[in-house]
């Protein structure tokens, strides 16, 4: 949903459709990325105090001074466990204490030792484990090297950039008190603020009609990394760009700030709904990442360079780079807080998402349900259309789980309240889609309505919860109820009620199979700056400014919060958000805002998505078919057959747009439809087996090709195309009225085979797949195993029991293997009583057995192998099944044509052990 | 009495089937019972493939039909038959079949899924015959009414063609006159003279006193009419209620503008309206346009003639510039600016200015096979809901207006009949009104259902500015196959 009522006027004015860029800063119009950006790049005023180094166990603190105004930073390094160096720089002795990102990281990182390898004056050399790795660190100017062997990976402070706005007092309120407390620095400080205040906009800024009072004056930071040998990096969502990144010198740099964005732009670096400050790069050899862990309005400036223009000082000593070795420059600033950065060294790109899962935690793994199709709109008007929409489904065959609630079905915008005359009674309702085994998601805001006739309102009133503005009154904005209080969701008080208000008792008309989707979480405050909360704005003792970009993140965890305890901490919660921020992936699933129905906003859900699901985020999706504006039937199948193959498949659509339900463009394109949803649901035990991985182990659904084939430089700019796991390669049709689509299909030596004829291609190559309408060009690797459930019912619940079907796709070597992974669906039981099963499904050497990946976990299943298709196979004599109780020949038919084996009703168990064997 | 006999026999041997797993698989209905002999092998209904018999209903699909699994969810495009006894006899999509959701009401389709389902069939059936028995009254009923309604329209028409047929024919008589009284005139002016302005005096005289009369009685009329609350005041908010009083033309009345026309204040009496209506007289278009069309064109005063009789002929043709004044005063198409003025009509009506042309029109709309929606025509039914009153003038607007003040918003005006072939009758189309903001043009779809009453059932949107009514009208009202029949059909349910 949308900033609609003011965007709306806007929108009159100009006469324009796509974003307002006036609404939002350009890095000229926010003062601190201004200042950071015409920073020179003279040689880094900082140096290390060697004397003041100290080295405990595993930390190592430094102080750094600047020469210009010798104000004092403390450096601390740490080496974390799993190969990553976390880099933590804090003013000295701060005027005030400075904003640490808290509840973002899953606990304190584990640390392993630190020890020195060499010292002397230039600076010191630290040991990372093995010889291999060291850190080197130069004393003047203050710079950090890691090197491997000869080659430095990464470089700290290459080009000088570390900047830190140190806390001032306020000119006119600089009494002697506080010229006292500056100590031993104080008189040079002096001299270094005599110039530095000469700045604009360090004490106050305005932007529009909006003054932000600034009390604290300027405080911003700034680091910058080189990364040498390299020329791709990726990350740092929410943008609407490519995959890969681009060089930001010609225009702004990629801004991260949450912002409720009207009718976005696509391809360029405007700051939208949700940021995750995790950069990855990669190339042949490597992939590292970089975490900037810092919630305060953030720029990231990427240039092309040349190794040998930044390297010097002690690291040359060490490492030899050729110096017309690529390098990608990164500069990252933020304007408060404290820099705080993980290094995450990989190398490989699985290692980087275990290195960035053990800080931020791993994608929750959502009920199966949600795998399934989600129906919005804003908006179902009342019960009876709920029903109608419900049967509309059963009738045309087309299989759904949730559908959705936006605002309009509340009492006048009043969340965990509904509009009386239209849903008059939700239970009734509820029940009915429980009937059908199906659920709903109603929208629950952020933003409370100022009225004294709302229980909600009253009670975060009077237990004085509510963000507050400058001068301390409760902070007031407009949102869609009016005039509204934003919670203050940093508060974990406020966070503990609003959990509770999710009981049934107190979400009245609440049942199971309601779930939540939080918008506007950026905070979207209507007449706010930029569409946002006021910087000034007070969250306990700090500033909107510190916290801004976690906001979201919070509103999330809380409400996930009250749909675990709602159930008395049984049922998995289910929570779609809009804003969010490294760790919201702990609290469900995400989708990219306010797109529209044009055929380059189906395109790019495909990148955005990808470098989401690159910084943990899995659960991603876009609009099926576009919330904005109409989308003609051709571009609505296309958008369904992309949505099927991406994590987070919701239809929704903005209540001034014509209804668009599958079945109201002609029987043809709701076949098309109905055969795309229908695809989905074939294959969700292998997404729920991906969800499961990612929740383990944090490596993304969705993946960019170079993830599974690290070398293949020819993969790293592709972003049309995607992986699903290690096993699917998908390459939607995202062109209007098209006849063709090139597939690149990696791995030297491989094979993959069309999903749907089953035919057998090369890889390596570039493939063109004629299309029709119905196509979706979708192919398995050989070599893999993937489980689907073909017999389509109306929704994901009805399906439970239901027998799977095992496609076996050959490797040139004749091998296979796969998994499958099972569960209750929707309960933590497979956590905290280990009941579920996960199996490893092996062939190899003509026969294809099933054996236990986990013997400690128990769960019973009704579900059986019904059918197993052996593609690229050969015609066997016969076929025997072996299991415990002995052995019994199958039947089968081998179709020369396509070269399938199907091998019929082996009939086991899926979780028995089995073998069967082609003779 | 012989259908009643073979309904019995087909439901009976339906039932047993269902008991008596051995008769026949899961899921076939008994007029296919014949394919699945158990004694031989089992042969696809596409005939594609031959299997087993045991492989009938053995949970794995074989034939590309899913004949052979009419009983389980093994084939996607499978079909399960459910005798469903005491209600209807149905089939369901196999996938339906175990999935622990109740669908056949027998609960036959729920044999293994731990869902315990409830036999909800005699009740079913019951409320079935129930709605059918209500359903086949209202039609029956309702057929009568549109028999009635047909007869009416023949008649209707017949007048009004005689009507069109007489006043082209009495247009070309006046125009006649007029060249026999301008050769009159010409002839005998000088003799004439006299007389005639002596007798336009006393005319004139006349005509001033009843145009005063009229004035008042409109103003007063008027008055009622924007007095919207009926607090004896009408206000600026009523007035804005007509936006075509607009002074300045950009198509909105706003509060000042409305405020001028009645003069400074923010409410008038009915004394102080007097000057009001002289601001306003010859822009306001009465919205009581209905009833005023329909007393004309009943005919029971013939008011077109009265028209005709109180101009004064020699008038016209004597005095060119009183002519122009006239036209001047009430804005009369030039094409009757002779005889065919039309003062009282046109302040209330402003589609019987030009009365032959809306006969003309009317009689040219499309009212049905046998014209059994024309007595819809100028009609306007009303629905109120929680915050509007819609209101819907068939064959004319469709309009919406908020229950507590504020202006009406065009939903559509007629488009044309639009319901699929076959009851082409059943909906209408109306379409270009009031735009939407980034959106289209407000539409409204009317979906008629047989019924007694004429009336306004609901009204939805279940698109933005797409509108959707439910209107029932006898007019829709289709034959009752036969009257006879109709109810012995159901019975035989009841024994079950």
């Amino acid at each position: 949903m949308v900033w609609f009522l003011v965007a709306g006027v806007l929108l009159v004015l100009n006469g324009v459709r796509a974003v307002d860029r006036s609404n939002f800063k350009t890095c000229d119009q926010s003062s601190f990325c201004k200042r950071m950006r015409t920073m020179g790049l003279d040689q880094s005023p900082y140096r290390a105090i060697l004397e003041t180094l100290e080295l405990s166990d595993s930390r190592l603190t430094l102080q750094l001074i600047n020469d210009n105004n010798k104000v004092r930073l403390l450096l601390e390094l740490y080496r974390l466990q799993g190969n990553m160096t976390r880099l933590k720089i804090n003013e000295l002795k701060p005027l005030r204490s400075r904003f640490e990102v808290p509840d973002v990281l899953v606990g304190e990182p584990p640390t392993k030792p630190l020890s020195m390898v060499s010292r002397d004056e230039a600076g010191v050399v630290l040991s990372l484990g093995t010889d291999a790795h060291q850190l080197v660190l130069n004393a003047r100017p203050f710079r950090l090297d890691i090197v491997e062997g000869a080659r430095v990976l990464l470089s700290v402070n290459g080009r000088g950039l570390l900047a830190f706005e140190h806390l001032r007092p306020r000119k006119d309120t600089n009494t002697q008190k506080d010229s006292e407390g500056e100590e031993t620095t104080e008189g040079a400080q002096e001299e270094g603020e005599e110039r530095e205040e000469e700045e604009p906009g360090m004490w106050e800024e305005t932007f529009k009609s909006h003054v932000d009072s600034k009390p604290n004056g300027p405080s911003s930071i700034s680091l910058d990394f080189s990364l040498p040998g390299v020329e791709h990096v990726y990350g740092i969502p929410e943008h609407a760009e490519n995959l890969r990144l681009k060089t930001t010198d010609k225009g702004d740099p990629y801004r991260l700030y949450n912002l409720d964005v009207f009718q976005y732009e696509l391809y360029n670096p405007m700051a939208l709904y949700g940021a995750v400050p995790v950069l990855l790069s990669h190339n042949a050899q490597r992939t590292m990442g970089i975490f900037w862990l810092n919630a305060a309005e953030t720029w990231v400036d990427i240039s092309a360079n040349t190794a040998g223009k930044t390297l010097s000082g002690k690291v040359l000593d060490h490492a030899q780079v050729p110096s017309d070795a690529p390098q990608t420059d990164v500069r990252w600033f933020s304007e408060s807080g404290i820099i705080d950065v993980f290094i995450m060294l990989g190398p490989k790109p699985s290692d980087v998402f275990t290195q960035y899962a053990s800080l931020t935690g791993t994608q929750s793994f959502p009920p199966l349900s949600t795998l399934g199709y989600h129906q919005c709109r804003w908006n179902y008007n009342d019960q009876e259309d709920v029903r109608a929409v419900d049967a509309g489904f059963d009738e045309h065959d087309i299989p759904y789980d949730f559908i959705w609630l936006d605002i309009e079905h509340t009492d006048g915008k009043r969340y965990f309240t509904w509009d009386a005359a239209n849903f008059p009674q939700p239970r009734d309702m509820l029940r009915g889609l429980q009937d059908k085994r199906r659920k709903m998601v109603a929208i629950v805001d952020p933003h409370i309505k100022v009225d004294s006739g709302y229980r909600i309102h009253n009670e975060i009133r009077s237990r004085n919860l509510y963000v507050k503005d400058k001068d301390g009154g409760n902070y007031e904005g407009w949102c869609w109820p009016g005039t509204a209080g934003y919670p203050d969701f940093t508060d974990p008080e406020m966070r503990a009620w609003w959990a509770s208000m999710f009981a049934y008792d107190k979400y009245e008309g609440s049942m199971e199979n309601l779930y939540t989707w939080n918008d506007m979480n950026e905070p979207s405050v209507f007449n706010g700056p930029e569409v946002t909360m006021h910087k000034d704005a007070i969250h306990g003792t700090w500033e909107h400014r510190d916290v801004h970009n976690l906001y979201g993140l919070y509103v999330q965890m809380a409400t996930a919060e009250g749909l675990i305890q709602r159930s008395g901490g049984v049922e998995r919660p289910f929570v779609l958000t809009r804003a969010f921020f490294a760790g919201s992936q702990r609290y469900g699933a995400v989708w990219t805002g306010d797109n529209a129905a044009e055929w380059g906003h189906l395109k790019i859900s495909i990148p955005m998505c990808l470098s989401l699901g690159l910084v943990g985020i899995s659960f991603c999706g876009a609009d099926v078919g576009g919330f904005f504006k109409n989308p003609g039937p051709e571009l609505l199948v296309r958008w369904y057959q992309t949505g099927a193959y991406q994590p987070f498949f919701r239809a929704h659509a903005h209540l001034d747009t014509p209804r668009r339900e599958p079945w109201l463009f002609g029987p043809q394109n709701t076949a098309l439809i109905r055969d795309a949803v229908r695809q989905r649901y074939a294959l969700l035990p292998y997404w729920y087996q991906l969800f499961y991985h990612a929740h383990r182990t944090g490596e993304p659904v969705m993946r960019p090709l170079w993830v599974e084939y690290p070398q293949d430089v020819a993969t790293f700019t592709i972003d049309d195309q995607f992986l699903l796991g290690r096993h699917l390669l998908v390459h939607p049709v995202t062109e209007q009225g098209s006849q063709g689509v090139s597939v690149y299909l990696p791995g030297v030596g491989e094979v993959w085979y069309d999903a749907h004829t089953f035919r057998r291609h090369d890889g390596d190559q570039n493939l063109f797949v004629p299309v029709t309408l119905s196509s979706i060009p979708v192919f398995q690797r050989g070599g893999s195993i993937i489980p689907r459930k073909v017999r389509i019912r109306r929704s994901s619940t009805c399906m439970e029991n239901d027998p799977y079907t095992l496609y076996v796709a050959l490797s040139p070597q004749g091998t296979a293997d796969g998994e499958i992974y099972i569960d209750d669906g929707h309960t933590f039981n497979y956590d905290r009583q280990k009941q579920f099963i996960h199996r490893r499904l092996t062939f190899a050497n003509s026969s294809l057995s099933s054996s236990n990946l986990s013997a400690d976990s128990q769960f019973t299943t009704a579900s059986w192998i019904e059918r197993v298709l052996i593609l690229g196979g050969q015609e066997p004599s016969a076929v025997t099944l072996r299991t415990a109780d002995g052995s019994r020949s199958l039947e089968f038919e081998f179709d020369a044509a396509t070269s399938v084996l199907t091998i019929h009703k082996p009939g086991v168990n899926a979780g028995s052990d089995w073998t069967v064997l082609l003779q | 009495m012989f259908r009643l006999q073979v309904f019995l026999i087909v439901s009976l041997g339906a039932a047993l089937g269902a008991a008596v797993e051995v008769q026949r698989p899961r899921g076939v209905p008994l007029e296919k019972r014949h394919f699945y002999d158990e004694s031989r092998p089992f042969t696809c209904l596409d005939g594609s493939r031959t299997i087993p018999f045991d492989r009938v209903n053995d949970d794995y699909c074989d034939c590309k039909d899913g004949s052979d699994e009419p009983g389980t969810a093994a084939c996607p495009n499978g079909s399960f038959h459910c005798t469903n006894a005491g209600f209807r006899a149905t089939f369901i999509p196999s996938s339906r079949i175990n999935d622990g959701v109740c669908d056949c009401c027998d609960t036959t389709d729920e044999y293994n899924s731990g869902v315990s389902c409830q036999n909800t069939c005699r009740e079913l059936g019951q409320k079935e015959r129930e709605t059918l028995e209500k359903m086949a009254e209202i039609t029956r009923e309702g057929f009568l009414l549109k028999r009635q309604l047909i007869e009416e329209a023949k008649q209707g028409l017949q007048e009004k063609q005689g009507k069109l047929s007489e006043l082209q024919a009495s247009r070309k008589e006046h125009e006649e006159k007029v060249d026999a009284l301008r050769t009159v005139k010409e002839t005998a002016e000088q003799p004439e003279r006299e007389a005639k302005e002596r007798h336009l005096k006393a005319w004139e005289a006349q005509k001033a006193a009843l145009q005063l009369e009229k004035e008042k009685a409109k103003m007063a009329e008027v008055f009622l009419e924007l007095d919207g609350d009926a607090d004896g005041l009408v206000s600026v908010s009523e007035l804005q209620t007509h936006q075509e009083l607009d002074p300045d033309g950009d198509g909105a009345l706003t509060d000042t503008e409305a405020q001028g026309l009645l003069s400074g204040a923010d409410k008038v009496d009915s004394a102080g309206f007097q000057n009001v209506w002289s601001n306003i007289k010859d822009k306001y278009v009465s919205e009581v346009r209905g009833p005023s069309c329909l007393l004309l064109k009943s005919g029971e005063t013939d008011f077109w003639l009265e028209v005709s009789v109180h101009s004064y002929p020699e008038d016209d043709a004597g005095d060119e510039e009183d002519d122009e004044e006239e036209d001047d005063d009430d804005d009369v198409p030039e094409e009757y600016d002779d005889k065919v003025t039309c003062h009282r009509c046109r302040p209330m009506c402003a589609t019987c200015s030009s009365l032959p042309e809306s006969l003309e029109k009317e009689i040219s709309f499309d009212f049905g096979p046998s014209a059994e929606f024309a007595y819809l025509y100028s009609q306007c039914y009303e629905l109120t809901t929680n915050e509007y009153i819609y209101r819907l003038c068939p064959f004319n607007r469709v309009s919406q207006k908020p229950k507590y003040g504020g202006s009406e918003t065009n939903l559509g005006s007629w488009g044309s009949w639009n319901g699929p072939e076959g009851s082409k009758y059943s909906i209408m189309k109306y379409d270009h009104g009031t735009g939407c903001w980034q959106g289209p043009n407000r539409s409204t779809t009317v979906k008629l259902t047989c019924g007694k009453e004429t009336a306004v059932l609901s009204t939805s949107e279940p698109s933005r500015c797409e509108y959707l009514m439910e209107f029932s009208t006898p007019a829709i009202c289709q034959e009752p196959p036969s009257l006879e029949t109709v109810a012995p059909e159901t019975d035989p349910h009841d024994e079950f």
